[in-house]
């Protein structure tokens, strides 16, 4: 039931979304943030649900994985959309946790084959929560990255055409894109040290060169030399866009094109 | 107070004649056009005609209008016309051909749409409302302005800030500096702070910074070929000067560059600002080029994270912008027409208490004349049976307006003011 609520809600909230987009009333902006909101209750009091029944953190199969995917992309644009007040991200972010947990509500709910103690550890919570959350930063990050570049070539081309109105300054755009490369790096460096621990915990070595986990650490790499040639050699604008719309090309590829492409002990979260 | 005559029983009208930029070549505008201080001679000269009982004037560059509440609006207009032709030592026949003139619900029309800039030669423009406000607060403290033209522009101040804040008429740029500012707010954000460079001098450019300076921009820095005249602007803005040689320099400090030099040439090349982009760390950098011949090497917008804009490209922002104004320009019209409809209903509503009046006046009298005329021919009458014969009449009186005048205030709450007024003063015949 919570399922059906999240989904209408979200599903509401891009539609509000869109209209603000192309009608630019200030209510339709409210509306689609409220509705937001309350998705994003009515998917916490669901996860929660689940959780507490089971006992364990829905994860166990591709249709929970992206349900959590979900969850977090909606927890990271509400604190966005609070601290940076740029109203136009929900245009994509609410499309974005929708499509998300539509397509985990068509999975099918495959019964876990690890044994339980692999999913009960703390490790095991921290190494996913920070996974997810920093890929949630990221995929807003690639978001304010494709509005600044949607924008630059508005005031750069001259041509001030839909989007020029609607979208707020490059300066705006870019600090909130760093803030997010910030947050999904460091969050993503806290998913690779649990995971590498959790790994030693349960399997006795750190690293086992499943795909996942080299990609993890070569999307990783991508966004560290982002930064570094950000915070050293001062870059920004428009190469600092591109390249945090490249790395989440490779994260999303990391996150299921490795699982669907390649084999590997991560192929189990991500089984349908 | 009311704009009912209490002198001649009729109520004062609302009467608007002028000329503008739509009717009358410039040339007829200037020589018509009143300073402030002709303004209130005038005013002093036009309060003294018997014609005329209110009277505003406004005057601008594009305009020149004299808004009256009189009784006799012809008369008041050509009254009004003489005065101006006198004043200005021009005969009327110069500039009647220019005139416009608007009565009653049409002249409160024009005075908010004037006010609302819907008649201005850039509809959206903020000046206009200023000087509108000027010229009432000139009226009013001449003495000038009466009850009817108070109650009018306080009125007109209401729709135009209802034009204002209700439709984007005003939000976006039509001038090439207000242009630049809103282009770069785009690029950057809030303008606080920002490092201004001014190239050469003009106009435009100093405008532009004069609005940068509003936006709460930083440093200024101000360049120009002679030295004396670099540091009379770097003064002006409360800045520095410097030399052009040292310009290349500064291009790894400010922002912001406005630039309208006469130099045929690029002042600034591609290579000068390509040598500096790694010491900005990536900052972004715009120029505004409003030279022709252009200032800018236009290559420079191809580099990465630096902006060009010249005057062409400006203008294009412009037009854009005026399309959208038109399209608000629509609303306004709307808020207006609100506006004269609530304003003819205030003028309707303040014939009630006079017709009143004049009702219970006329049945006053008649009963009081009837009571006398019948006393006098009786004789034997004691004192206190004259006082309740009066007292009879004076009854009668008040019982028999009783109901009409109940009937105009039920038309007052209604809203349907004038119908029930003119009924009244139709069967009472009080307009003779």
């Amino acid at each position: 039931m919570m399922d059906i609520l999240t989904v209408v809600l979200y599903l509401a909230s891009s539609v509000a979304y869109m209209l603000y987009l192309f009608f630019q009333k200030e209510r339709f902006q409210e509306a689609g943030y409220l509705l937001f909101g309350m998705g994003f209750l009515a998917h916490t009091l669901g996860l929660t649900v689940t959780s507490v029944q089971t006992g364990y953190l829905p994860i166990h199969n591709l249709r929970e994985t992206l349900g959590i995917a979900a969850w977090a992309v909606a927890l990271v644009f509400l604190f966005l959309r609070f601290r940076y007040r740029i109203k136009i991200t929900g245009v994509y972010a609410a499309p974005l946790a929708l499509l998300a947990y539509i397509v985990a509500m068509r999975v099918p709910d495959l019964p876990p084959t690890q044994p339980e103690a692999v999913y009960s550890s703390f490790w095991f919570f921290a190494h996913v929560i920070t996974i997810f959350l920093g890929e949630a930063a990221l995929a807003m990050a690639c978001g304010a990255g494709i509005l600044y570049i949607l924008q630059e070539n508005a005031i750069k081309e001259k041509k001030r055409g839909f989007f020029y109105r609607r979208l707020p300054s490059l300066e705006q755009l870019d600090n909130m894109g760093y803030t997010c490369i910030i947050a999904g790096f460091t969050a993503l460096t806290l998913g690779l040290v649990t995971g590498f621990l959790y790994s030693k915990l349960i399997w006795h070595r750190f690293i086992s060169w499943d795909p996942k986990e080299v990609w993890s650490v070569i999307s990783w790499l991508i966004y560290a030399v982002l930064l570094h040639e950000r915070l050293v050699g001062g870059m920004r604008g428009r190469k600092s866009a591109l390249l945090a719309i490249a790395g989440f090309g490779v994260l999303l590829f990391t996150l299921f094109g490795v699982n669907f492409f390649m084999d590997g002990h991560h192929g189990e979260f991500t089984r349908f | 107070m009311s704009a009912w005559d209490e002198r001649y029983g009729v109520m004062r009208e609302i009467v608007l004649t002028g000329l503008n930029h739509k009717t009358a070549p410039v040339e007829t505008r200037e020589r018509l056009a009143f300073s402030a201080s002709e303004a209130k001679e005038a005013l002093g000269a036009l309060r003294a005609r018997p014609e005329i009982d209110e009277v505003m004037l406004l005057s601008s560059c594009n305009r020149v209008e004299v808004l009256m509440a009189a009784r006799d609006c012809d008369a008041a207009v050509a009254a009004s016309k003489s005065v101006v032709a006198d004043f200005k030592g021009l005969p009327v026949a110069d500039f009647e051909s220019c005139l416009y003139t608007h009565h009653d619900n049409a002249a409160v029309r024009h005075m908010f749409r004037v006010a609302a800039s819907l008649d201005s030669m850039v509809v959206g423009e903020p000046q206009i409302l200023g000087q509108v406000k000027g010229a009432y607060y000139l009226a009013a403290s001449e003495k000038a302005s009466g009850p009817l033209l108070n109650r009018l522009m306080h009125r007109t101040f209401h729709v135009a800030k209802r034009v204002r804040s209700e439709t984007g008429i005003g939000d976006s740029a039509v001038s090439i500096s207000y242009a630049a500012i809103e282009l770069a707010r785009k690029i950057f954000g809030s303008l606080e702070g920002r490092k201004i460079l001014l190239v050469g001098a003009g106009e435009m450019a100093e405008l532009a910074v004069e609005h940068l300076i509003q936006h709460q921009a930083g440093d200024i820095f101000v360049a120009n070929r002679t030295l004396e005249r670099g540091v009379e602007l770097a003064r002006r803005f409360n800045g520095s000067a410097i030399a052009l040689e040292e310009l290349p320099e500064a291009l790894k400090e400010v922002d912001i560059i406005i630039s309208s030099t006469g130099s045929p040439t690029y002042v600034i090349t591609r290579d000068m600002v390509k040598q500096v982009v790694k010491s900005r760390k990536g900052r972004s950098i715009f120029f505004i080029d409003i030279a022709v011949p252009r200032d800018i090497d236009p290559a420079i917008n191809r580099l990465s994270n630096a902006y060009v804009y010249d005057i062409d490209d400006l203008k294009e922002v412009i037009d854009g912008n005026i399309e959208s104004r038109n399209v608000e320009a629509v609303k306004a019209e709307r808020i207006v027409e609100e506006g004269v409809v609530a304003f003819a209903r205030w003028l309707e509503g303040l014939q009630t208490v006079p017709t009143i009046k004049a009702m219970r006046s006329k049945v006053g009298s008649i009963a009081e004349c009837e009571v006398e005329k019948t006393l006098a021919s009786l004789t034997g009458l004691s004192d206190e049976e004259r006082a309740a014969i009066r007292r009879m009449g004076q009854a009668i009186v008040t019982k028999v307006v009783h109901d009409p005048i109940r009937f105009i205030k039920d038309g007052c709450h209604n809203r349907d003011e004038s119908r029930a007024l003119s009924y009244a003063r139709s069967i009472f015949n009080l307009d003779e």
